[in-house]
């Protein structure tokens, strides 16, 4: 199956920097997935998050509230 | 421990702000109301721009420890009026920024927390934040920071307190009450983790205020050259009440960042006005600003942003009198 993840943020800068990373670090890992914005707070709520920018691998909230290093998301996009 | 840091770096910086106007060609006299206004723009536009950093690696670092889902679940186990004290504390360690009201509005009221006690944490947080704390540190000293801080607890407190009170659950827009709102485990971070979140916030803050702080700055640096000072104190002195009222006013349109209204105040304070006036001009900048009020506007009705601005708004007047007064 398809890695699915989503940034979580109403287009803050902050998300839009997540955004680049993760997609820097599926570039190095060579890896396919679908990548989601979610900008609706009440979609970013339903994922108990509070504080954007947020990453959801698989419907997992993985970080929220600070934009994680390129080293913690290939970390948890490598599973 | 500041004060002490900004007269070892001192010396340096006044020898490099001689050597910048040498270099502009600019042969002005100590002394000099020109030679004052620059001197006082280069000076501490690089002092506070250090200092800032420091105070804000160290209150990141803490921060760290307390994010909104985990300041909502401390939250959830206080009753009465301790749950308002420790939101005003909370309101202090934890700030956000303005584009996080919203859903840290809707997860608090969802989740249980009281209406009151969530304007509590949302009314202290930007008044008290960590980058004003550390610049009223700095320019003002000790005294005046926990000041304000008490101040600005108050309020929050005493904010959320009346809108408990005065039960006005049914200003909140409905929805607010039906969202269901996810569960979250919160990430445990390591201190290396920490560390660099403090690092990685200390660039980023400092790059979006950094604008702020000059202009503030400059602003400054006009008022303490050419400001009539007699007119000043005439006018906005700590005996003219009407000042206050007039200050708080003034700050609800203006936007501007709490660092860049910091030097204006003290520029201002400089010239005669009053510590209380200049303080509440400040606390309404940063209180009541029109986007955070834009922002609310989706979760309340009209009515309870009238209430919610008048409330804090009289607390910010009345601390501008105590603080005129025993100051």
């Amino acid at each position: 199956m398809m890695m699915e993840i989503k940034i979580l943020g109403s287009g803050c800068k902050n998300c839009t920097t997540l955004t680049k990373v993760v997609e820097e670090v599926l570039g190095e890992l060579n890896m396919e997935a679908t990548v989601e914005k979610v900008t609706d707070f009440q979609d970013i709520l339903g994922y108990g998050v509070m504080k954007t920018p947020g990453l959801v691998v698989n419907g997992t909230v993985k970080f929220a509230g600070r934009i994680p290093s390129k080293d913690e998301v290939k970390k948890v996009l490598e599973g | 421990m500041f004060q002490r840091f900004g007269h070892l770096v001192a010396p340096y910086v006044v020898r490099f702000v001689n050597w910048v106007l040498q270099l502009l060609g600019l042969n002005i006299q100590t002394g000099d109301t020109f030679y004052n206004a620059v001197h006082f723009f280069i000076y501490d536009s690089i002092k506070i721009i250090f200092l800032l950093s420091f105070m804000i690696f160290v209150i990141t670092y803490i921060r760290s420890y307390f994010p909104p889902e985990k300041v909502k679940a401390l939250l959830a186990k206080f009753r009465g009026i301790w749950a308002y004290v420790v939101a005003s504390v909370l309101g202090v360690v934890s700030p956000f920024c303005s584009c996080s009201t919203v859903p840290i509005f809707i997860g608090f009221v969802e989740g249980g927390i009281p209406l009151g006690v969530t304007f509590t944490f949302l009314v202290t947080s930007p008044i008290v934040n960590e980058i004003a704390l550390g610049y009223l540190f700095v320019t003002f000293g000790p005294k005046i920071a926990i000041l304000y801080t008490l101040a600005g607890m108050t309020i929050g407190i005493v904010t959320g307190l009346l809108i408990e009170k005065f039960n006005l659950h049914h200003l909140v827009e409905e929805y607010v009450y039906k969202m269901k709102m996810g569960e979250m485990e919160a990430e445990v971070m390591t201190r290396k983790q920490r560390l660099i979140y403090a690092k990685d916030s200390v660039v980023d803050i400092v790059k979006d205020i950094w604008i702020y702080v000059v202009i503030g700055i400059g602003i400054g640096a006009l008022i303490h050259g050419w400001a009539p000072e007699d007119l000043l104190t005439k006018y906005a002195g700590p005996n003219n009440p009407l000042a206050v009222f007039v200050g708080v006013l003034f700050g609800i349109p203006l936007y501007a960042n709490a660092v860049g209204t910091i030097p204006i105040a003290e520029a201002l304070i400089s010239k005669g006005v009053g510590v209380g006036t200049a303080l509440a001009f400040m606390m309404s900048v940063v209180a009541l600003s029109l986007p955070s009020i834009i922002l609310l506007k989706k979760v309340i009705k009209p009515k309870l942003i009238a209430i919610f601005v008048g409330i804090t708004g009289a607390g910010i007047v009345l601390v501008g009198f105590l603080f005129n007064w025993i100051l």
